[in-house]
């Protein structure tokens, strides 16, 4: 079952819609359907492509470079995109730095980075885990110590994604030891071509690489690179996890995802059933369904009120990516013994011939078990329901 | 049931399990996995001196003369070690078939080779589109003279690639989906006509799609009666659920342990996060998730040779449905408890998943035997 959006909206939908179909090259449709690796020239590819058609950087108000998208379009566009299999933007520079920028960042750095990360010339990654503070971010050690006109930053976070493309870092520094552990961290940008920086990669039990280690030895950046205030940090961190927390949610992926599940049930099957017709699957399908139709409408909802959202954030990331589990959970049921051969490059670049089983099964077995950080991710799902009962005061 | 291990039993246990921690440590076993037959043929013959390979082989054939139960402890060690050697597939599947089903000529050429180490089986039953039904047989044997013609296509064919001689269902007669009319064949790998592409599954044990393309056998290559196959199959892979069940529950078990020892070590807020109820209660559900994994696997392992198909049937698809629930809870909470670190390829926790996942889709999913069940 599809929502139905208010007219204009509707409208707008079939234009984007339309844009995709049209642009988007079926390589990269295909990758993006697979959850493989993306390479970065086909990103910065069809990020250019929005930027011609003024809609690169979609959550960006008009004086920034954006579309200047009331909410509304800025869901039918994210979602409408993801349906057709759009890749979906590298979140770590539009959608997590940009918006602390807006509100903290020099008028200097606005006007470097801005324009730079809409065109993908800045892809930034993220340094903010470290191997001690994963849960416990704020338990960070990285240290940066002022030095003249520079910071000097020693130490090493993890999990640093796609740091093996990125020319940018926004990261968390320990820049007050004695102070109280959130009040002496601070926010800094800096280029990954530093002095200092080295990147390892960690191959994930999917057999990709997506994530790295970052290591800091001596790192002289320049005192410019600071966000906002000094000791300020944790307070644009958590600004910047509020919004990753919407976006991570990934509704119109999953709606994807679910017409998938349908096309795949219904071919597989013996006895003359379907798969999709046997009623144990189908009523798992249809819950998942509903689950997925509630959460669209819950983001809706959140995108009609005004401000920051508050704990919705935290439902929308909870729910969003366990329903993302259980999708790939289903579509591995549904392939049955096919589920079994491991393609570490998920089906990228075989001919028809050359798939093993269904062609889509490939990927199906990596991205189930690479589906499995979601709930860890971004905050896990426990540190969420955290947040959330302590908003009620438990 | 019978909850208490014989001597023999504490005996294989305690052989396997030094076996697999002298020998199949995370290291030597990266390196098995990536070496070209994806196995150790080295380990293999260490297992057949040991006399692993032959428990329940009979002593006049070079084997033990043991049961099931005896061989049920040895696949638990190896679950708890992710050992890829093909031991399901030659030891389980392809030696117990012979014995059940296999004429005395066969079992006198095949199970001393099988016990010795010298021959490699793999059971060649899935096809493209018959899911788990082993009913489902779309390839054909046609009489040709004294022999056979086998054409068609056998799917995700575990340990295939390096077997001696496949086991092949064919359908000598009837429709594809028929009960009657289905024959066992074995078929040398090496047989004009027969063609393989082999890749690694999800858990590193290598498997390959086989294609047969007017391959000759004569009359002595059939296993049991023409058009019989059926019964003496389904006895076979209910054997192999049992058997996937005891490598789950020996996974379980080392990754309960492993993530019960990350919950204590593992800091965060100023204290082992094992701390934190919420993950308490999630690691006890996994403890309790072993626990009835275990009984139900005393429930398999009695029934895994019963006389009474049906009553056989139920109790194996009991077994195997509630252990596949069992290694999901403990599979996917591990993941979660250790957060990041379980995702990567250097980290052991990751494998044992990779491993219950696989094990979940073999020998029928949980949905097949919970509908096998229903009936």
């Amino acid at each position: 079952m599809d929502l139905k959006y208010p007219d204009e909206a509707q409208k707008f939908a079939e234009e984007v819609r339309e844009f995709a179909r049209a642009e988007l090259p079926a390589a990269i449709k295909d990758k993006v359907t697979r959850h493989a690796k993306m390479s970065p020239d086909a990103q910065i590819y069809w990020q250019r492509k929005l930027c011609e058609r003024g809609w690169a950087c979609p959550g960006w108000p008009k004086q920034y470079g954006g579309p200047g998208f009331t909410p509304l379009q800025r869901h039918v566009f994210d979602n409408v995109m993801s349906e057709e299999g759009a890749p979906p933007a590298v979140p770590f520079g539009e959608s997590m730095i940009a918006p602390v920028l807006f509100h903290v960042g020099s008028d200097a750095q606005k006007k470097e980075i801005l324009p730079r990360i809409r065109t993908l010339e800045y892809w930034f990654c993220q340094g903010f885990s470290e191997p001690g503070a994963g849960s416990d971010l704020a338990s960070l050690k990285t240290r940066a110590v002022r030095d003249g006109d520079e910071w000097v930053i020693n130490g090493q976070k993890t999990w640093t994604s796609y740091a093996q493309f990125a020319n940018m870092m926004f990261c968390l520094v320990r820049t007050d030891p004695d102070a109280k552990q959130q009040e002496g961290i601070s926010m800094m940008v800096f280029p990954m071509s530093l002095p200092g920086i080295t990147v390892r990669p960690i191959i994930t039990m999917d057999g990709g690489h997506s994530v790295n280690e970052t290591f800091f030895d001596n790192v002289r950046v320049p005192a410019t690179s600071l966000i906002g205030e000094v000791n300020k940090g944790w307070t644009y961190a958590k600004l910047l996890l509020g919004h990753e927390r919407t976006s991570i949610a990934r509704i119109g992926q999953s709606k994807r995802e679910l017409r998938m599940l349908k096309t795949l049930a219904a071919d597989q099957g013996t006895g003359g059933t379907s798969l999709l017709d046997k009623p144990a699957f189908r009523t798992k399908v249809a819950e998942l369904e509903m689950e997925l139709l509630a959460l669209e409408i819950t983001a809706l909802r959140v995108l009609a009120q005004d401000g920051a959202p508050g704990v919705e954030a935290n439902l929308l990331k909870i729910k969003g990516s366990e329903i993302q589990q259980t999708l790939t959970e289903l579509l591995i049921d549904a392939v049955g013994p096919y589920a079994l051969p491991f393609d570490p490059n998920r089906g990228v670049g075989l001919g028809n011939m050359d798939y093993i089983g269904p062609d889509e099964a490939a990927a199906l077995g990596p991205t189930y078990l690479s589906t499995r950080v979601v709930t860890i991710y971004g905050g896990s799902n426990e540190i969420q329901r955290n947040i959330i009962a302590k908003s009620l005061g438990l | 049931m019978d909850f208490v291990a014989t001597d023999t039993q504490a005996m294989l246990r305690d052989t396997a399990d030094r076996l697999v921690r002298d020998r199949y440590d995370f290291e030597e076993r990266k390196k098995i996995v990536a070496s070209d037959d994806g196995f150790s043929r080295k380990l293999w013959k260490e297992l057949a001196d040991l006399g692993l390979l032959g428990i329940e082989i009979p002593e006049e054939q070079g084997g033990s003369g043991g049961t099931f139960a005896d061989v049920a402890v040895v696949l638990e060690s190896f679950g708890k070690g992710l050992v890829v050697e093909p031991y399901l597939s030659t030891v389980v599947l392809g030696a117990g078939l012979i014995a059940a089903a296999g004429w005395e000529a066969q079992k006198h050429d095949i199970l001393p080779k099988v016990a010795s180490g010298d021959m490699l089986l793999a059971l060649a039953y899935t096809e493209a589109h018959s899911r788990y039904a082993l009913n489902h047989v779309a390839t054909k044997a046609r009489k040709d003279g004294a022999g056979y013609v086998i054409d068609g296509h056998k799917a995700v064919v575990l340990g295939a690639d390096t077997a001696d001689r496949l086991i092949v269902s064919a359908r000598t007669s009837g429709e594809v989906d028929d009960a009657s009319g289905i024959s066992l064949f074995l078929v040398d790998p090496k047989a004009e006509g027969v063609s393989m592409r082999a890749f690694p599954n999800l858990d590193d044990r290598r498997a390959a799609e086989v294609t047969f393309d007017g391959v000759k056998v004569e009359a002595s290559a059939l296993v049991g009666a023409e058009g019989d196959g059926l019964l003496p199959l389904e006895a076979a892979i209910d054997r192999g659920a049992a058997a996937v069940g005891c490598e789950a529950l020996g996974a379980m078990g080392a990754l309960n342990a492993l993530t019960l020892d990350y919950l204590k070590t593992r800091t965060q807020f100023g204290r082992p996060i094992g701390k934190f109820q919420v993950l308490q209660h999630r690691m006890a559900d996994m403890v309790m998730a072993e626990q009835q994994a275990r009984s139900m696997l005393f429930l398999a392992i009695e029934q895994a040779d019963a006389k009474d198909p049906a009553a056989r049937a139920q109790a194996i698809s009991a077994a195997k449905a509630q252990i596949d629930a069992c290694g999901q809870v403990v599979g996917r909470g591990a993941i979660q408890l250790h957060g990041g670190i379980a995702m990567t390829m250097e980290y052991v926790a990751g494998h044992f998943f990779r491993r219950l996942t696989a094990l979940e889709k073999m020998m029928g999913d949980r949905d097949y035997h919970l509908e096998r069940f229903a009936i």
